[in-house]
This record gives C-alpha cells, structure tokens and sequence, in this order.
C-alpha cells in the first residue's frame, strides 16, 4: 500500500497534486491509503509511490470541477472515491460522469450536493452578533470543511465590516483589508447577545401567518440542527402552539362591521366621459375624443385579455386615412397604432413615398389585440367575422370624423371591414372601391405580409409595388 | 408608537403577498471599484432564505409596509379603509436604518417594501422611493430592493423607481375583471395592465441598452424584472380562469413570476369574503399546472383535461391526472423516447430528464438506476419501459388508487386545522 498524507482537510491543491503523481505512476486506486496528516496512516501503507511511467492524461473539466466541491465533504472516504473516479476516467470510461445511473458518480454527486447545500444554508444562516468596538462576530457549526472556500462570500457582501465567523474547526477575520484563517473556536467566543435580535424576532413572529401551518415545510429547509444558533428559532414552539388558536378566533369573530372611512377616496385623474350630446355639437374634435372614449371603454370579447384598445392617430381632415388589421403585441402595450415590427416598416414605406405620417390618420379595423398565450410570448390571431362586425360602427364613424378624401386598407381585413364583404385583394388591387357608407377605399397589401416573406428578392419585389400603391394613394388626393 | 410595535403592525399587514424572491438580478457586491467606493451587500443570482416561519414560506427579505394606513376599501385586503386594525407609518430614516441594521447581521437578502395609499399615489410612491434612494445613494446599500409600484403614480416615480430597486411589481389581485370591481371598487384592471406595460417597455429598453456596446450607460431599470400576485379563492374563478389570466400575464408583460396566494382568512375581515378559505393544496396544484404550462409543453386544455368542470384534480398533481386520461399516450420507452415524451411521464422533471438522456448514450437504462436516482417508482413504473421492464396495469381501472400518494396533500391535511 501507498500511504498519501494530505496537509488539510479540503485542499484541494495537494490532492491534484498527489492523485497526478500516482496517476503517472500507473497506481491502481486498491493500492492507496489517503489519510490526513497527523492521522495514523494505516499499517501496510509504507510503500514509495514508484516513478512516472506515462504522460499526464487530460480529464473533462467536469471532474476537476466535481472533486473540487466533494473534497470538501466531511466523509473520510472522499480522497479515495475522487481517486477511483479519476482512475475510472482515465482507463477507458472518459464519459463517467455523464452516467448519471453510475453508483460512484451518483455517490460523488450526492456528496457534491451536501458541501452546496451546507455553502448555502451557511449563507443564509450565519448571524451576526455586534461585539465591542463595532466588530460583527458569529458562532456556526457547518457539516462539512466549508469555511475557507465560503468565506469570500462575506468578504464580498461584508467588505465594509470588521466581522469573524467562528467555527469548530476553524475561524475567519476580516479586517477591511485582509481575510486571516485561524484556529476553531468555541460558541462562547462569540457574544451572547445582540441589541437588535429583539427587533429581528418580533419580525419573524409578525411574517409567520398561522392560518397556513406547515412545520414539515420549514424544517425541511431549516433543519432543526440549524436552531440553536438561530435567534429567530427560539419562538417557534411557542408560535406553532399558539397558531391554531389564533385562526379559530378569527374565523369565530368573522366579519366585522366596517370602521367608519377616514379618507373619501379622491378619483385619479381619470378622464370624465364625454357627455353625449357633444356629437350634436358637430365639433369633429370633441366629436372625435368622444368616440376615443367610447372605443377605450368598450368591454367585448377582446378586450377581457388586451391591454387596451387602441384608437386612431392623425389629425382631423387628413387626405388619406390608413385602416390597417388590428393592434400587435407592442401596439397593445403603447397604446398607439402602427409602432411594432409592421408599424415601421409601414413608417419607412410612407417616407419613400413621401408622405409625411403626421398628415395621414392611421387606425385599424379592430380595436383590441387578438392572441392566443403561449408561455413567453402572445401569437397573433387573425380576426373572425364576429371581431369585425363588433369593431365596425366605430370604425365607420371614425372615417365619417375625420373625413379623408380617400382610404388606404390594408391587408384582408381591413377592406372587409370597409366594403363589409370579403373580397380578395389580389383582385381589387389598384382599382378604388366604394365602402358601404360610399367613401373611396384604396387596396393594398398589409405590411405584416411583407415581413412574412420568406425570400429577398419576392420582399423586395413586394415592397416595391407596396411602395408604388402609396404612391398611386398619394398622387389621388393631390 | 415604539419601533418594536410599529414593526409588528407593519409586519404583519405585510404578510399576504407571497413573493419574497431575491433572486435574477444583476451581480453586484460591497467592496471598492470602478471608481466607486465600498458599501455594503452583495447580490449573487441565487437568491438565498435567511429563515422559514412556521408556514414554511421563506423569509429573505425585510417586508413590511411602509404604513398600513389605506384610502382604498378592497375587501379582501386587511389595510382596507374601513377595517379595524391598529394603524402604524414608519419614517423613511426609521425603515432605512431597520434595513441595514438586519442585513448587517445577515437576517435579509434586503428589503420588500410596499404601502397603503396615503394621500394620492405619487405621494406614496415618493416616499417608497425615498426609501431604496436613501439606502443605495448614502449608505451604498447593494443588497436586493423590491419596491410595489402603484399603478396610477408618476412616470418619472416609475423610472426612478425602477433606477434603485431590483425587482417592480403590481399586484392583478384577483384573476377576472368582475371580482376586481366588486371586491376593490378603487382598482382598476385596464390600468393595471397599462401600467404593467409600460414596466415591460422600460425593463426591455434597458435590457437592450446594455446590450449595445459603447452606448452612454442606460437608465438602469428593474434588473429582476417585475411579477404580481393573484389572491386565489376570494371570488368565484375557476381553475381555467386562473391558468388562463396567469398565460396572458406572463406572455403580455414578460412577467417573472405570478404569484398565487390562496386566500387566507384575515382578522376583521369584510362580509363580502367567502367564510372559509379555500384548501392551500388548490395554491399548490396551480403551481404545479402553471409549470407544465410554461416548462413541460402541456397547453391549457390538456391541463384542464386532468380536471372536472374547470378545476384541477386536487387529490393528483397535475400531469398525473392528465396522464391517467390518456392511457393510450403510454408506455413510453425511457432508453428511446424524446425529450418532449419523456417531459409527460408523472414522477420524471425536467432535470432527471436530461440526466437519462445523457446517460442513456452511454449504457441502457434499467429500473435498479430509476431507483439509484430515488424517483418514485411507484407512479413512475406503470407508465415507462425499461431496458428490464415492461408495464402491464396500464388500462388497469384502479390504477389511480396504484399510483395517487397515500399521504401528505391526497388527504385534506390543512383542512383539519379550521
């Protein structure tokens, strides 16, 4: 047998170190004792470990990753179980520990799992007491040989504070400056008390809510070992018997009569609704706002999803008024038409044309985004005839507002929408048709269905003739 | 009012929201560089529990409200206008110095902060700011901050709010439109989806912005991203109401989480409210539908499926009882099945999942590694091959009764306690 003495508990350094040597060596893991040193070597382990008969031998990077967190668990048999694995890796198996099912990996990975686990509970369970001269002291006991590798996570969170964490095994200083190891300590090294626990336990008492008790919860995550340096952990007893009694008092007392209103409750500027009678005005502006607000107080089958409802943009009188589909998902949230991925092609479009967007009126057939929710993202649905039906007296009256000399629809469902039939567009492109209320209608392609084509050349094909209905639009009202 | 009795009333009012996450933000910590000096805390990604109550929530954050005193009259809520609790306000000094004085024991991740409506909205929401401003810009405070936005307050609040904290968010309280009006008559659902919007379009803006390289630093805004709570069992919605709000919450604002909070029986509560709580295994069934939903491909009707008339099974978790509906779907051969078949079988999650996978290249799987890795056989087995099992019960009609857990949440367990 060969004897191998590490100098410390978890280093991981000296480890590599020997565990390369016996590697090189060709030293099969039944021929090595690992022990600490100090520790009684066992009886046969005198041998040397012989010379190097092969090469270094390159592992995945998830070993050396591995055994650096499983060196650190407290079972003795580490040192070997690391050495067998590399063993393993480096003769034939160099997939080892992908083998979830292996027992020795299974082992390995288990052990790595505690060290984490005792790493984040040592995170969230240490406590700080204040000892004189604004030094931070706390007392923990940890599972496994955690306390070096650890204590650069107080070093980051604590740079500012002069604080020692002492353990059984070892301590850690801070002075601001520097991390200084020492020797373990005893529980009665830290302070007894600390001037803010009162404060920390009342919290800690008034957070529990004992209507929903569920002590298997907490101490599954709190484990009872954990108690007795955790302030906090005194009152649970006393919570948890209290905690029935409590509930059954307030469902016995049941409702209360209400207390007499303190504040009268002032409405947010919300906009007062327009008084009906405004239309009669024939005040297009007021006329025009009146209707916004009827469209953003409109509650029919999609507006129980939507953001918002979305009204047209431009001013009264404008030439041309654009319809387009309906609000997309970034429409829905801004509450503007025409601003997604389609509203700037749309914006570039009518630039080339030369027609300034801030003299046409923008809006869409439907008000309110249709979509169906998946996971992350919301997928576009096109419009039935119902949506439309519902949408169309608004949309009429919005045109018969803002009376344009002509109106551009876009795509399918915006000409539906206008003529009230569904005509293709392939069809009626070019040509101007009349709406069911007589005003001219322009058909055109929606910009969506330009970014929906696959290839370059038909995108650019179809841009250019998009861009030439604009055009043709355009020089209509000139 | 002493300190001591200010934090137990403002405690407690604060202990119906069910988040205290202080996990996703950014990575920062307390010591000196880039030009900054040191101060203190450090966030890490992983968020951390500092302690578990007796309720087996985690504590990771110092949440309490800033007052509890309300204009608003939610019924539902224990800070409500017309309720009989004793009313209590910090200072912003005194919330400022409870912070740190905790976090310097290491008790907190940092702090959740939330109010009653005192005055008007903007007022409120100042002061809340007023708060992380104090703790990030004079004391360096690089701990987690999660702040409750209120949806009528300011622009310039929201962006100086999203500024400090790590996390938003605006709670949706209940899951439809109608309950809302009936149960917070002062709240407003269209507004709070606008005002959810506009987070999404600020927290997507400074995403981006960080991404452009050699741009000005951007505006940073909410690194941890917004979520919202849903008080489940206080109105009449059903299990699909619930599933469906929660999808179009998450799909429309990028949300983080949708917390779900069953309903909770509150002392002074209003005559408007159900008289018993709903059982909290209804909360944890949700949760398990809401995570086949986002994470196993399952879609809302399969989901529901499992159900009868619109509720989840509450004996069976979820895929189970899905499962148990679609024998014909199973076996599925664990050595030879896709990830998205393997996703469906009760008892595997994601992660053992891509472990078999894995391992699965390297030598045939047999039940003995199944039972090496501790899954639960019992339920896994009726439904997966192996390279030394076959399943044979699985058109059996008690197979539910050979696979449903005999314990823990399949008995009304909390229920016994009311």
């Amino acid at each position: 047998m060969i004897g191998i003495a590490l100098p410390g508990p978890a280093d991981f350094p000296a480890w590599r170190e020997a565990a390369r040597r016996l590697l090189a060596a060709e030293v099969a893991p039944e021929r090595v004792a690992w022990h600490l040193a100090g520790e009684a070597a066992g009886l046969f382990a005198h041998e040397a470990v012989p010379e190097p008969r092969r090469a270094t031998i390159s592992v995945p990077r998830a070993f050396p990753e591995l055994a650096e967190v499983v060196i650190r668990h407290r079972d003795q048999e580490r040192f070997a179980l690391l050495y067998r694995l590399l063993w393993r890796i480096t003769h034939g198996e160099h997939g080892l520990l992908e083998v979830a099912t292996d027992p020795e990996v299974i082992r390995a990975q288990g052990m790595a799992k505690a060290v984490r686990r005792d790493a984040h509970k040592m995170h969230a369970f240490v406590r700080f007491r204040e000892a004189p001269e604004g030094r931070y002291v706390a007392w923990f006991e940890p599972d496994h040989h955690i306390l070096e590798a650890e204590a650069g996570f107080f070093v980051r969170r604590f740079a500012g504070m002069r604080w020692s964490i002492l353990t059984p095994e070892a301590s850690a200083h801070w002075d601001g400056e520097d991390l200084r190891m020492g020797a373990g300590g005893r529980r009665a090294d830290a302070p007894a008390e600390d001037a803010k626990e009162e404060l920390w336990r009342a919290y800690f008492a008034s957070i529990f809510n004992p209507a929903r008790l569920k002590p298997a919860a907490m101490r599954a995550e709190m484990p009872v070992k954990y108690w007795r340096n955790l302030p906090e952990a005194q009152d649970i007893p006393r919570l948890m018997a209290e905690a029935t009694r409590r509930v059954a008092e307030m469902v016995a007392r049941g409702a209360t009569p209400a207390a007499p209103r303190r504040q009268r409750v002032l409405a947010a500027d919300v906009e007062a609704p327009m008084p009906a009678d405004l239309f009669a005005t024939q005040d297009p502006t007021a006329a025009l706002a009146a209707l916004r607000a009827e469209v953003l107080a409109d509650r029919g089958p999609l507006a129980e999803h939507a953001t918002q409802a979305v009204f047209g943009e431009g001013p009264i009188g404008a030439a041309l008024l654009f319809v387009g589909e309906q609000p997309g998902d970034e429409e829905d949230i801004a509450g503007k038409p025409f601003v997604g991925p389609a509203g700037r092609m749309f914006n570039r479009a009518l630039e080339e044309a030369g027609i300034p967007r801030a003299e046409a009126y923008v809006t869409n057939a439907v008000k309110h985004f249709k979509f169906k929710p998946t996971g992350r993202r919301r997928l576009h649905q096109s419009p039935d005839a119902g949506d439309i039906a519902h949408y169309r007296p608004f949309l009429r009256r919005e045109i018969e507002i803002v009376g344009p000399r002509l109106v551009v629809s876009l795509g399918a469902t915006a000409l539906r929408a206008l003529t009230g039939k569904p005509l293709a567009i392939t069809k009626v492109r070019g040509e101007v048709v009349r709406s069911e209320d007589g005003v001219p209608v322009f058909p055109t392609v929606h910009p969506s269905y330009l970014l929906r084509l696959p290839d370059p050349e038909s995108k650019e094909r179809e841009y250019a003739r998009f861009l030439g209905d604009l055009k043709g639009a355009w020089r209509e009202v000139q | 009012m002493e300190l001591r009795q200010k934090l137990e009333i403002l405690a407690d009012a604060a202990k119906y929201d069910a988040s205290c996450a202080s996990s996703g933000t950014e990575k920062r910590d307390s010591r000196p560089g880039d030009g900054k000096p040191g101060g203190i805390g450090s966030t890490e990604g992983m968020g951390i529990c500092h302690a578990y109550a007796p309720d087996g929530r985690c504590i990771s954050l110092l949440k309490v409200l800033l007052t509890n005193a309300c204009i608003y009259d939610c019924a539902y809520c224990i800070n409500r206008a017309t309720s009989n609790v004793p009313r209590a306000r910090f200072t912003v000094r005194e919330l400022v110095d409870l912070t740190l004085d905790f976090y310097r024991r290491n008790y907190i991740e940092g702090l959740f902060l939330s109010s009653g409506i005192i005055r008007s909205p903007d007022y409120t929401m100042e002061r809340l700011v007023d708060v992380a401003r104090i703790l990030r810009e004079e004391h360096g405070f690089r701990g987690y901050i999660h702040l409750k936005t209120i949806p009528d307050a300011s622009p310039e609040l929201l962006a100086e709010a999203g500024r400090h904290a790590d996390r938003l968010s605006i709670n949706i309280e209940l899951p439809q439109e109608g309950a809302l009006k009936a149960l917070a008559p002062e709240k407003d659902l269209s507004e709070i989806r606008r005002a959810m919007g506009r987070m999404r379009l600020r927290i997507e803006e400074a995403k981006e912005a960080r991404k452009t390289e050699r741009r000005a630093a951007a505006p940073r805004f909410a690194p941890a991203g917004q979520s919202t709570q849903m008080i489940i069992g206080a109105d009449a919605s059903d299990d699909r109401a619930v599933l469906g709000t929660t999808a179009n919450l998450y799909g429309s604002y990028g949300l983080k989480r949708v917390y779900f909070s069953a309903y909770s029986p509150i002392p002074d509560a209003s005559r408007m409210l159900p008289p018993q709580p709903p059982p909290l295994v209804r909360e944890h069934r949700l949760y398990q539908a809401d995570w086949l939903l986002r994470f196993y491909g399952f879609s809302l009707d399969e989901i529901m499926a499992g159900g009868e008339g619109g509720m989840l099974d509450l004996g069976i978790d979820p895929k189970l009882a899905w499962a148990l509906r679609h024998r014909g779907d199973f076996p599925v051969d664990v050595n030879r099945a896709p990830r998205e078949r393997l996703l469906r079988v009760p008892g595997l999650g994601a992660k053992t999942v891509d472990r078999l996978l894995t391992a699965r290249r390297h030598r045939a799987i047999r039940s003995e590694d199944l039972a090496r890795l501790r899954l639960p056989l019992a339920k896994l087995l009726p439904f997966l091959v192996t390279a030394d099992h076959r399943p044979r019960v699985t058109d059996r009609l008690d197979l539910r009764a050979l696979v449903a857990p005999r314990t823990g949440f399949a008995k009304p367990v909390q229920m016994a306690l009311l």
